[in-house]
Order: C-alpha cells, then structure tokens, then sequence
C-alpha cells in the first residue's frame, strides 16, 4: 500500500504532462472504476484512488474533496459522473468534473446521489491529505502537516511518507521528516524502525517529540496476586512508597479483589439505621461516641447478618500483602519502550538543562529590576547614608509621570523617548525640594530621618491615590518590545526582560561614570568621607548633599518607567519595592555601586531559585528569602563587598 | 536621670516620680467616667462601639509604653513590633474561634441520633474553620487551641521566643541603628507574607473572625463584654505603665539610656550591652503581644495586613508624635493619633469646601498625617509630651553650654529626658 502510494506520488511529480498523454481526462478514469465510483465500499475503494493519484489531473483534488462531501452524482443511463445545481423545478443543471462547466440538465428520476459510507470517507480523506501534503500552495502544505500533528495517527505514515521527497521547501521539509520519524515511533509496523525512529528523537526536545515517547509509554495501572508472565512490565508499585495504603486498598476493591471497606459515615449510618430500644448490636446509645464501641455495635450487626461485614485493619493488611501492585505499558514489545525510556530520559536530561538556563535568564530579569529599584538607594542611601523611605515613592512619581506622557503623546515608542528625561527631571526636582525642606536639617539623625521621609512616602501615596484613583493605571511599551525571544521549546525570554537588563548595566556604567570620573563624583565622594575637610578644601557640601541627593532620586524615577513597562502602575508600587531595595543595598554592603549589583544578583538568583523549589508559592519564597537574608546579615554584616579602612567610617 | 545614684535613703518608687501617680489617677478617672456614661450602666451617653474603640485605643497606647521604652530609652528603633502585637492576637484569636466553633458544632452534633465520636467532632470544627482556605485538617499550630490556659500561655511565649530569636541574632551581629530599623521591617513583612498563604494554617488572608463572641459569656449582652474589655484594657495599661517606669527608673533604666546615647561607651565600662538590648527587646515583644491579645478580641477580627509593615511604622510615629523618653508621651500620642485618624477615617470631619475643590479627609487625612509628622520631627522632637515641659517649666539646663562643635549628633543627649 506504502510502497503503491509512493510510486503513484512519484508518478504524479516526475511526470504529470506524460501522464496526461495517458489517460484523456478524468471522466475516462472514473469510468474505468465506474462500478466501484457508483457504489464505493471502503475494500473497494482503494485502487481507484490510487488510479486517481497516479493520474496527476488537475480536477482531482476538487473531485476527491466533492466525493467525500456527497457532492458527486451519476447519470443512470450512461453511469457517468457529474457536478450538480439543483434548480427549483426539480431539474438538476449537470456539471462536467473535470472543467466544471454546464454539460445539460436531468430529472431528477434520471441521476442519483453517490453517498459514500464513514470508512469510504476516512480512505478518501487520507487520499486527500496527501493531496494537500503535495499541493503546490506552500500554506496549504504547511495547514495539512499541522492538521498531522495535532492528531498523529498510523494511517498517517503512507501519505506523509510519499509527499517528503517532492518537497521544495527546506524547512517544511524537515518538518515532515520530523513528523514522519515521530510517527513511526509511535506506530510504525516493524520494531528495529521503531527503535531507531525514537533514538531519532532523542535528538530532539520538542513538545511533540516528548508527547510521542509518552504516548509509547503509556502505562496502566494493575493489581493481581502475582506478576503476570509475558506482559510488559513497567515496574512494580510499592504500597508507602508509591502509593498509599488507602489508595492501594481502594485498587484492590475496584479489581474486585477485596470488599469495600465501612467507611465511618458508612458505619455510623448503618448504626443509626439499625438503632432500636436505645441500643444497636447490644451497645447503649449512649457509648456509641466511642470509636471502638461503635465497632463492637457494628460487628454484633454483622454477625446477625444484618449489614456488610466490617473489614478489619488486619485484613486490609493480609490483603495488600497477598497481592503485587503493578504498571504495565499499554505497548506490547519492550525493546520498543526501552528504547523510548532511554530516549524520554535523555531528552529530559536536556529539557531540564534547559529549564536551567531558562531560570538563569529568569533570575538575570528579577536581579536587573531590583537593580534599577535599588540603584537610587545605592547614591541615596549607600553613599550618602541618607534613609530615604519615600524612594519607593519616587519610583512611583516616575511611573505615573510615564503614564501622563502616555496619555498626550499616543506613540508609544516617541512617548518613551520623552517619558525617560522628563520621570528624571520630575523626580531629580522632587529629590533637591525634600533635601532642602526636610533632609538638611535631619543629618546626623538617622532614625529621625528615616520617620520624616516615611512621613512624606504616605503623605506622597495618599496623594497618588487621590490625583490618579485607587486602580492601575497602564504604561504600555512600544511594539516593537512586545514578544519574546525564543531560542527553544524551553528557553525563551521577553524583550522587555532585555531591555531593562540592558537599562539596569546602562545605569550601572552610568553611576559609576559619574561617582569614579567626574568632578561631581570627586566631590560627593569627599562630602560623605568628610564634610568639615571637604568644605575647607572648597566644596560646598550643601550642594553636592542636594545634588547628590536629587541624582539618587532622578534614577529612581528612570526605573520607576521601566518597572511600569514590566507591571502594573499603581500607588502602592513603591511600597512592594522599598523593603527589597534596602535589602539590596544593604546585603551588597552600603557605599558601593559594585555591592547593590551583587546583592540585586544574589537575592534575584535566591528568589527564582527558592521559587523553582517551591513553584506554587512566591509569597512562601519572598518569606524565605526575607529569612535567609536576615540569617546572611548575621555572617556578613557589611554585606558582600564591605568597604575597608577609612572609608568604612562608622 | 543622672548615672549617678542619689545619696541617703531611697524614696518609695511612686514619689521619685509623680507623673506615674498622675497618671494612673487620670487612667482611673477616665475608666469610672466611661463605666458611668455606657450602656452597660444604662445612661447609654456612651455607645458600646465606641467603649470597644476606647478600649482598644488603650492597648494600642499600652503597645506604644513598650515602644516608647524600645525606642525611646534604649535608642532601638523597632518597625516591626506590630508583629508581636499581631501574633498575641492570633495565639488568643485561634483559642476564640475554636471553642466558639466547638460550642456551635457540639449544639449541632447534639440533635444526631447517635453520640459523636472524638474524630467526628474534631472533623466538624476543622471543616467549619478550615472550610473558607479548602481544607478540614487542623494545621499542627492548633494542636492546643482547645486550651484557654495554653493559647495564653502562647500569647506571652511565643511573641518573647520570635523577640528572643531575632534580636539574639540582630544584636549578636552588633546590626544597630537603621540596619535594625530596616531587617525588623523585614521580619514584619516575612511574617505577614508568611500569613497571607493559604497553606500558613492561619486561613490565609481571611484571617481569624467572630473574635468579639467570647465563649462561655454568651448570655451576656456585647455592652457588658465591651466593657469588661475595657477595664481589662485600663489594667493592662496600668500594669504596663508601671512596670515600664520602674524598669526605666532603675539602675537597669540609666544603663539602657547609657547605651541609647553611647554603646560603645557603656560597652568599654564593662556592661554586656547585647543582654541588655536582647531582655528590652523581648519584654516589650511580650507586653506587645498582651496588648494585641486584649486587642483583638474586641476588633472582632484579625488578619495578615493587621502586622504589615505599615502598622509598625504606625506604632513609631504614635510614639514620635506623643514625645518619646517619656513615658506619658508615648500614651498621649497613640490615643491622640488612633482617635483624631478613626475620627478622620471614619467621616467625622466635616468636609472643607474650598470653592473649586471639596477636601473630603477621608481622602486627604493620611496626606495630613504624613505632613504632620515631617513637621514634628523637623521642628517639635519632643513632641505633644513637651507641652507638658511648657506647663511644667521644667527648664532643664543644658548639660553643656556653647558651641556643639561641627558635628551636630551630639544633640542626641538633649533627647529623650524625663
């Protein structure tokens, strides 16, 4: 049949004009199987398909598509086929096959329906599929193969096999040379193409790849009293270890193999049922809140005979001790699912090498927005040594500036652009007003500075709420960083991912541009090392704390636009940041850029990786993670790059 | 105030310090004066909601006593003593509901013709309590809610071993200052997230409720138990006020003041600074987690947003507000701010129309607050407790005279007086 198949494609490919000599038209073909056309039957239908195939007319596909539809009708006088419109005075307008045009009109008494049956049409439709497999539109090449995979079945095998060699395209070659190794994987006739079919696929780590090798190794779950020969065992099921007792029990009562065991409700119904005079089975009512009086009770029952006997815990045990639980595959030839386990693993192996990676990416991402959120405080915070519980704030005056940018300027690439200086300026603004008013006159008092600048985060929230409403307000990115980049079935990352990755290292590099090569960079170093000396030396500390104070700031309105982009603009975003950017700052080891990246790295990595332990539960990772850091604390106190000597101050 | 011990026979206690006379006479006045005025005594001038606020704003003033000896004596500035004060009511919270649920379900197991089994009932309250988070099984924390005596118990230890825990950790790593400030922020926030989940065996985000149904009292009217509530509240306070007092009028009170403004001086003088700071530390987590106990029973209900962080720095900005380093300070300001916001809060503010624009304070009270409180720490550090120094004219002067020299947190010492 395969091989029939294949001859006919090639026929058809190799040689249509020839074939065309051969045979005059299509009307001839049919004729020749006129019996079987007329009165199709799904044994029968086979050869005059093939006949079809081989003959490469263009009006087969059409008249294959019609067959199955029922849309084919024949003239009883002289069994030719036909096309028909039916028209209102019960006269049908007669359609040549092959070219569709008008060849007369009928009664409807001289020509009758052809009405192929289910089987006739399941034939018809794989014909079919190898039609569109070869069809020369490159899309409908591409929907019969997905048609093919979405739905992998054996008789698949022959029509995809004979359409692979004729293909044009390279990359939808391989693609039916990928789905035709995966079906005879699955359901190939001889077991060495089997076997060799699935080490193909262990090259490979698609979805569909692992759906076929699970779908060889399926496997059911059995019971019997011993392992039975000649099956193809999976393994075997240990109860407490792969199952549990409740659960092997309930097996055996469903293979009929034990009676069910009373429940309690069971029992206490069948108590209550059985309640006469105050006392069931000789038990008085009153101490049947005693577990073991209420067996007793039920025991006397069931010896009376009236109600199921009662299964003791000694015989569930004798029960699953008599019998071997066990799975076996559903795939009768073990080399074949040996082969496909050796396969799923290996492909499993790589899968999970991949989900490394992809964690990796995934850790890279979060660590690049604590980053950005905790740069601010690095300068803020880390250098200054000012404790300014409003950043979070800043981080949301920045956001909502994005978003007011937004709502005049409709592009969103364009609106970016000015969304980016204009959050700096804002905040940079905000930042110089509350070192002036508040700040300056609280250095030196830490703890005070700290209540005052939390006093002004609330005050800062509340006002949100009240200009912008209690909902979230959307920063939507430009197109062209909507999507991801997807290296494979596992690894896949979105831009926006890399463009704050690649915003959190422009910062780094900026920061330490200014802090390290410039002038004012000089001087805020020296202000914070010494004020008195850096004033005498002719700094005026006033304006490199205010100028200083207003960058730290500035950034933070920067990254408050990129954390919009990634998440939803609310007031409260600043809150969910305030606590994990100190954390930053704090285990990176305070005053130094350097520091905040490695602590951004180290809690981001912490956290996807206490997450990937624990999928279902991030709020359970943010506590841990809140742990663990308070437990490092205890082992570095300065964080990871603590500064030595003089700088380190006190 | 000095380090240095009076000479010639000590003065009984509550006559070096007459405001702890003062005010445990204006506490009891103030107590006969709301008995009088409820509902419970029938004049009614006074609702029984608004004795529970009352009530409940006297914990809230007993949890700012142990701030304000936290922070206010010994310099550490907790922001996460909301905490303790949250997981007191949740260790009294667990024991409420589950003898309230355990009295419902026996009344309904009661009616079956058959007597329960142990399992039975046991099954029925964990479905009635477990059933909002999908799930009937006690959580092994409730292995000893049916007991009074051990949920109280729990209400003491378990705030004080978490305190004793952490801040053995905290000081041991000599993390002081805003470090502190930062990592107890952080552990209010881990316990919170913690609490949020539905599988912390807590009921997750919904919390504990019914709280105000007290078992056993049953027949008697929400007016009484309000009120009950109440004086157990005035008591506590009472109780707290002056243990708190004693502790910081004593030898151990000029060591923790010593450390407040100098650690590492008291440190060379040859005083185990950590054990000081560890026992502060802990007894105000305990007396936190009694307020919270008496607290929560008459707020009815409890859940994990009660101990975010933002409670705690609630909780320093009463007592900044109030006037820390004093002790009366500390009451002033949790009464003052807890009443002035649920009156904001709550509506009672006429709104203020401004011709183009109507403030309603429900919207704009937290802007004020915030503001209010910048403008205290900048310009009022002593806070509503220095007008008391005003009336009093107790013009202390200044230990130096002069310049303070460049290095201005030397007026560190000016803070904080009695």
């Amino acid at each position: 049949m395969i091989r029939a198949f294949l001859l006919a494609l090639f026929l058809l490919v190799s040689a249509p004009i020839g074939a065309q000599a051969q045979q005059s038209d299509l009307q001839s073909i049919l004729q020749d199987y006129q019996e079987i056309v007329a009165s199709p039957s799904r044994r029968t239908v086979g050869p005059m398909l093939e006949a079809l195939a081989a003959s490469g007319l263009p009006g087969t596909l059409g008249f294959l598509e019609a067959f199955q539809n029922r849309d084919v009708w024949v003239r009883g006088a002289d069994g030719l086929f036909f096309y028909v419109i039916e028209r209102d005075d019960d006269q049908f307008t007669l359609l040549d096959i092959a070219t569709g045009e008008e060849v007369g009109t009928a009664d409807k008494s001289e020509i009758e329906q052809i009405r192929p049956n289910g089987g006739v049409r399941r034939e018809i439709g794989s014909a079919l599929v190898q039609f569109q497999l070869s069809d020369p539109d490159i899309e409908r090449r591409q929907a019969a193969v997905d048609a093919i995979a979405r739905d992998l079945s054996a008789d698949q095998i022959g029509p995809l096999s004979g359409a692979i060699d004729n293909e044009a395209d390279p990359d939808l070659k391989a693609r039916k040379e990928m789905l035709l190794g995966m079906l005879i994987a699955g359901f190939g006739d001889v077991p060495e193409e089997r076997i060799t079919a699935i080490e193909t696929l262990a090259d490979r780590s698609s979805v569909e790849a692992r759906a076929v090798l699970n779908q060889i190794l399926r496997s059911s779950s059995e019971v019997a009293a011993d392992l039975p020969e000649g099956e193809n065992i999976a393994g075997e099921r240990i109860v407490g270890v792969d199952l549990s007792r409740e659960e092997a029990y309930l097996e055996l009562v469903d293979a009929g193999l034990a009676p069910q065991r009373i429940s309690a409700d069971a029992l206490r119904a069948a108590l209550v049922e059985n309640l006469a005079d105050g006392a069931v089975g000789g038990v008085p009512v009153d101490e049947l809140g005693d577990p073991a009086r209420r067996v007793d009770a039920y025991q006397a029952l069931a010896e009376a005979g009236q109600v199921a006997p009662f299964v003791t815990e000694d015989e569930i045990t004798a029960a699953l001790a008599a019998h071997t639980f066990y799975d076996v595959y559903a795939e009768a030839d073990a080399s074949v699912t040996r082969a496909a386990e050796e396969a799923l693993a290996a492909i499993e192996t790589r899968v999970a090498m991949g989900q490394a990676v992809d964690l990796g990416l995934d850790a890279l991402s979060l660590a690049s927005i604590y980053f950005l959120a905790a740069i601010g405080l690095a300068v803020t915070f880390g250098v200054m040594g000012v404790i300014n519980m409003a950043h979070g704030e800043f981080i949301m005056m920045g956001a909502y500036t994005g978003y007011v940018v937004q709502l005049v300027i409709p592009d969103y690439t364009l609106s970016l652009v000015v969304a980016l200086p204009l959050a700096f300026a804002v905040t940079f603004a905000a930042g110089v007003a509350m070192e002036r008013l508040v700040i300056r006159w609280l250095y030196h008092r830490p703890l005070e500075t700290l209540l005052a600048t939390f006093g002004i985060s609330i005050a800062l929230q509340q006002l949100a709420k009240n200009i912008f409403g209690t909902q979230a307000r959307p920063l939507t990115s430009p197109g062209w960083l909507d999507g991801a980049r997807v290296v494979n079935d596992v690894v896949q990352i979105s831009y926006i991912r890399i463009a704050i990755f690649v915003l959190a290292l422009m910062f780094l590099v900026l920061i330490l541009f200014i802090l390290n090569r410039t002038r004012l960079g000089l001087e805020v170093r020296a202000v914070t090392q010494n004020p008195g000396m850096a004033a005498s030396m002719g700094i005026n500390p006033d304006r490199i704390n205010m100028l200083t104070f207003g960058l730290g700031s500035g950034v933070a309105g920067i990254a408050g636009v990129a954390i919009g982009l990634y998440a939803k603009v609310t007031s409260e975003m600043g809150s969910d940041y305030i606590v994990q950017s100190f954390m930053t700052v704090v285990v990176g080891g305070v005053g130094n850029v350097w520091g905040t990246l490695a602590g951004a790295a180290l809690i981001g990595s912490f956290q996807k990786g206490i997450e990937w332990l624990n999928p279902s539960n991030t709020l359970a990772a943010q506590t841990y993670m809140i742990i663990i850091i308070i437990i490092f604390i205890q082992f570095r106190p300065r964080g990871i790059i603590a500064l030595k000597g003089r700088a380190a101050g006190g | 105030m000095s380090l240095v011990q009076d000479s010639g026979p000590r003065r009984p206690f509550i006559l070096r310090h007459p405001s702890v006379l003062l005010f445990l006479g204006a506490l009891a006045a103030f107590t006969i004066v709301v008995t009088i005025l409820s509902e419970a005594a029938g004049l009614g001038l006074v609702s029984t909601s608004f004795v529970k606020t009352l009530g409940k704003t006297l914990c809230l003033c007993l949890v700012a006593v142990a701030m304000d000896v936290l922070w206010g004596y010994c310099g550490i500035l907790s922001l996460g003593h909301m905490a303790f004060f949250g997981i007191g009511g949740y260790a009294i919270g667990m024991w409420l509901m589950y003898a309230r649920t355990e009295a419902i379900v026996a009344d309904n197991l009661a009616a079956a013709p058959i007597p329960p089994t142990p399992q039975e009932i046991s099954d029925a309250i964990g479905s009635q309590i477990f059933g909002v988070v999908g799930s009937s099984e006690f959580p092994l924390i409730w292995s000893f809610a049916d007991s009074l005596f051990l949920q109280l118990l729990a209400v003491i230890v378990v705030p004080g071993l978490l305190a004793l825990v952490f801040g053995w950790l905290a000081f041991r790593g000599r993390v002081t200052g805003v470090y502190l400030s930062i990592l107890t922020q952080a552990m209010t926030l881990a316990l919170a997230l913690y609490l949020f989940q539905n599988d912390s065996g807590l009921r997750g985000n919904n919390g504990l409720s019914g709280l105000q149904n007290i078992p056993g009292w049953e027949d008697w009217p929400q007016s009484v138990v309000s009120l009950v509530f109440f004086w157990a509240s005035a008591l506590a306070l009472a109780l707290g006020y002056v243990l708190c007092a004693w502790i910081v009028s004593g030898k151990l009170g000029s060591v923790i003041r010593g450390i407040r403004d100098d650690e590492a001086r008291v440190r060379f003088l040859g005083y185990h600074v950590e054990s000081y700071k560890l026992f502060i530390f802990v007894l105000t987590a305990v007396i936190a987690g009694i307020a919270g106990a008496l607290y929560y029973p008459q707020a009815g209900i409890i859940n994990p947003a009660e101990i975010a962080p933002i409670a705690s720095i609630y909780l320093a900005v009463w007592v900044a507000i109030g006037g820390r380093g004093r002790l009366y300070g500390a009451v002033i300001g949790a009464a003052f701010v807890s009443l002035l916001s649920s009156w904001f809060t709550g509506g009672g503010a006429p709104p203020i129309n401004l011709g183009f624009y109507t403030i309603q304070w429900t919207d704009w009270w937290l802007v004020l607050l915030g503001l209010s409180f910048v403008l205290v720490t900048l310009f009022a550090p002593k806070g509503l407790g220095g007008l008391v120094d005003l009336w009093t004219e107790r013009r202390r002067t200044a230990d130096r005279v002069g310049d303070y020299g460049p290095d201005k947190g030397a007026w560190r010492r000016e803070e904080g007086e009695e």
